[in-house]
């Protein structure tokens, strides 16, 4: 169920008081936020902006600047292909190419069951045994298409017994 | 009692390494055998990983690479009893040619023992060097890190010393203190020294940002750290708690009435953002762009206070310098490059890992004899050295000595000792065009030949793929490289020309003679 403009609001308060006495607090409490919902409701901002003495503006050009911050909802797993050169090397290119159709959606997208947001990034320092793929906190090595399939195969798996439990 | 070993490093668990750790507890369960598991950090040989340790009266065996479809017939083989008898057996670790034809340094204790174990740390000569430290004032410590001719890991290799000095010479304003902030945005592609050293023994970079502190007068650090390293983050926080209930952080460092408070901030998915004053503008709350020098950080940094902005490899070797004397460190090395640098062999390589050897071994000598050679087993063609603005090498560069000065002179970069390898399968072309495509994406924004030169750069290649008006469009390629190294404030878009003209100049066939082309000419 989403959360209702109460709870969010209560929620991004929630975030802002546990961390604003630290010096330069915005990147703490933006990521906090999007810790706790999974992307910062455009209706924080001003929330935000009022709790740093600082204008809409500028939390706005803070959040845009940061590829890590998002401001929709997306879906349950984050799943993030890293695309630089030591993964390039080990054939990134085609596992980019094959999650992309496999899934139906480009970088920056949900798929239609709202399992999978779909994530470039550029390095999660596990070069030597590339190509490399992210799932929430965890890092996958040597990531071939078969592989690929088979994590997502796994996240679906315990996206149904979630429902289902 | 049998004392087992699985690393908990980021990579090993990449590969495995959590599944093979269970599977040893449960046959250690049914079997009745008593088992104390420790769940080590990475040595770096991250080829042989996940690297199973079994401790014996001769010291640990090893064994490796151990997948978890193989544990079970390992452990059936007699894991638990040190067996001989496997093909994944690789004998002593310490004597795996691998780690001991390095020169560990800052790497000594990796993998060793569980790395947020405090105990563990000080019976391998933890914290030798802050005990040092304390009985000195600022400026011996200053003196002692000049000596040792000790200089930025990060990739612009300025002598860490001369910085200190700046620092430890300027004065906060009333009230304020002075600030040191560990760099640990490692945004660098192929690189993971950082990751290693602060996943496997995050107590040295503590212990070297507290000696910084002491030396400069700062009684506050951060530790910038890209969010991409979930790990990472955990063991410094735990490792941080820790070091604050020993007396090491705080108020009062065991003691001695001096204070150094330690902070982990973490970065937010922007390359820029490993750029010093842009990495500060981050720290301030702020977006990264990159503030004009000088102003230095060092005089005008965190909050507009003097701060000492250091690499997490830089922090992380002075306790050695400290604690061993700086005549140690600099008694190693090549001309002005000392001490040692972690090389990481990534990509396309057999045997990647990370590689600690003093500085003047020659790039070919990384690449073969520890590298053993592509993973595909093709023909290894190109390699680019020092991250995403390095230079790509053709073969003909690779007997270049790895060194500061002597990559200077072939308009390349150490840079953070990224060592990324490519095979004959590469197009060169689609990697120039990425460095560039890299730029756009992570461009701050405010020069604009990095942030249109780039889109344009992007343009200008797409066109000579497509063989349209190539030859005009080589010379605007050239022409836009010039205009981003000359107009730039930053090397993002002051080096993104490197590896794109490296690419032209060595590999210039991928730039005109395509398959398709060729085809286009016949017909034509
Ligand atoms: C685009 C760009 C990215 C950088 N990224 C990093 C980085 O990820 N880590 C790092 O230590 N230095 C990075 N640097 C270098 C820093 O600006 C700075 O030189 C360094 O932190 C100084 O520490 P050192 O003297 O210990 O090397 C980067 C520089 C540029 C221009
Ligand atoms: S060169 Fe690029 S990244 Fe550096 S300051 Fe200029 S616009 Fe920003
Ligand atoms: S380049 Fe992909 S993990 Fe480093």
């Amino acid at each position: 169920m989403p959360l209702t403009a109460e709870q969010i609001s209560s929620t991004v308060q929630a975030s802002i008081n546990k961390l604003i006495a630290k010096p330069g607090a915005l990147l703490p409490i933006l990521h906090d936020i999007q810790e706790v919902l999974g992307y910062i409701p455009p209706e924080a901002v001003p929330q935000i902006a009022s709790a740093l003495n600082q204008s809409s503006a500028e939390i706005h050009g803070v959040i845009t600047f940061y590829h890590q911050f998002r401001t929709h909802p997306v879906g349950k797993h984050n799943v993030e292909i890293c695309r630089a050169e030591a993964c390039q090397a080990m054939g990134s290119r085609h596992l980019e190419a094959h999650a992309k159709s496999s899934l139906g959606v480009d970088y920056h997208q949900t798929t239609s069951d709202g399992a999978i947001f779909l994530e470039p990034v550029y390095c999660l320092g596990n070069c030597a045994c590339s190509p490399s793929v992210r799932i929430g906190d965890r890092v996958h090595a040597r990531v071939t298409p078969e592989r690929f399939d088979a994590l997502i195969d796994e996240l679906r798996t315990d996206k149904l017994e979630v429902l289902n439990g | 009692m049998v004392k087992v070993y699985v690393p908990q490093d980021s990579t090993a668990k990449a590969l495995g390494a959590d599944a093979v750790a269970a599977a040893i507890q449960i046959f250690a369960a049914t079997k009745g055998v008593e088992l104390e598991l420790v769940r080590n950090g990475s040595r770096g040989i991250f080829w042989l990983e996940p690297l199973v340790e079994v401790e014996t009266a001769d010291g640990r065996v090893a064994y490796g690479p151990v997948m978890d479809d193989q544990i079970d017939s390992l452990l059936n083989a007699g894991l638990l009893d040190a067996t001989t008898d496997s093909p994944l057996y690789l004998g002593l670790t310490e004597e795996i040619p691998y780690l001991a034809r390095q020169q560990r340094f800052t790497f000594a204790r990796a993998g060793i023992a569980d790395p947020v174990c405090l105990d563990n740390y000080k019976a391998q000569g933890g914290y030798e060097g802050l005990t040092k430290a304390l009985a000195m004032n600022g400026q011996a410590i200053v003196d002692e890190v000049k000596t040792s001719g000790l200089r930025g890991r990060g990739g612009a290799a300025f002598p860490t010393g001369i910085k200190w000095q700046t620092v430890h010479d300027a004065q906060p304003t009333d009230g304020e203190t002075k600030y040191i902030v560990c760099n640990a945005d490692e945004g660098d592609s192929g690189t993971f020294a950082d990751r290693l050293a602060m996943e496997a023994d995050p107590y040295q970079l503590i212990e070297g940002m507290t000696i910084a502190g002491l030396a400069v007068g700062a009684e506050q650090g951060y530790i910038y750290l890209r969010s991409e390293y979930p790990d990472a983050h955990r063991i410094l926080n735990e490792a941080i708690s820790r070091a604050e209930a020993a007396g090491y952080l705080g108020e009062n460092i065991c003691g001695s009435g001096s204070k150094f408070n330690l902070e982990v901030r973490l970065g937010a998915k922007a390359y820029i953002c490993g750029e010093e004053t842009s990495l500060l503008e981050s720290l301030e709350g702020k977006r990264g762009m990159v503030r004009a020098k000088p102003p230095l950080p060092a005089i005008v940094g965190l909050f507009g206070q003097p701060t000492i902005v250091n690499n997490v490899l830089t922090l992380a070797a002075v306790p050695f310098i400290l604690a061993q004397g700086a005549q140690a460190y600099a008694d190693v090395g090549f001309g002005r490059s000392r001490g040692t640098l972690a090389f990481q062999l990534a990509g396309n390589i057999k045997r990647g890992g990370l590689v600690e050897v003093a500085f003047g071994l020659s790039l070919q000598e990384l690449l073969e004899d520890f590298g053993g050679g592509t993973y595909t087993g093709r023909r290894m063609r190109a390699v680019q050295v020092g991250g995403p603005l390095g230079a790509y090498l053709p073969e003909s560069q690779w007997d270049t000595p790895l060194d500061y000065e002597s990559f200077a002179a072939q308009q390349a970069v150490l840079g953070h000792g990224g060592v990324v390898v490519f095979d004959d399968s590469v197009d060169m072309s689609e990697q120039a065009r990425f460095s560039m495509e890299f730029c756009v994406a992570e461009s701050c924004g405010k020069c604009t030949p990095c942030r249109i030169g780039s889109t344009r750069g992007v343009e200008v290649i797409d066109k000579i793929r497509a063989n349209q008006n190539r030859d005009a469009n080589m010379e605007l390629l050239e022409d836009l490289c010039e205009t981003m190294v000359d107009g730039s404030l930053c090397a993002m878009g002051g080096m993104t020309p490197f590896p794109v003209m490296s690419a032209v100049r060595h590999f210039g066939e991928d730039f005109h003679r395509t398959t398709a082309d060729q085809n286009e000419e016949v017909s034509a």
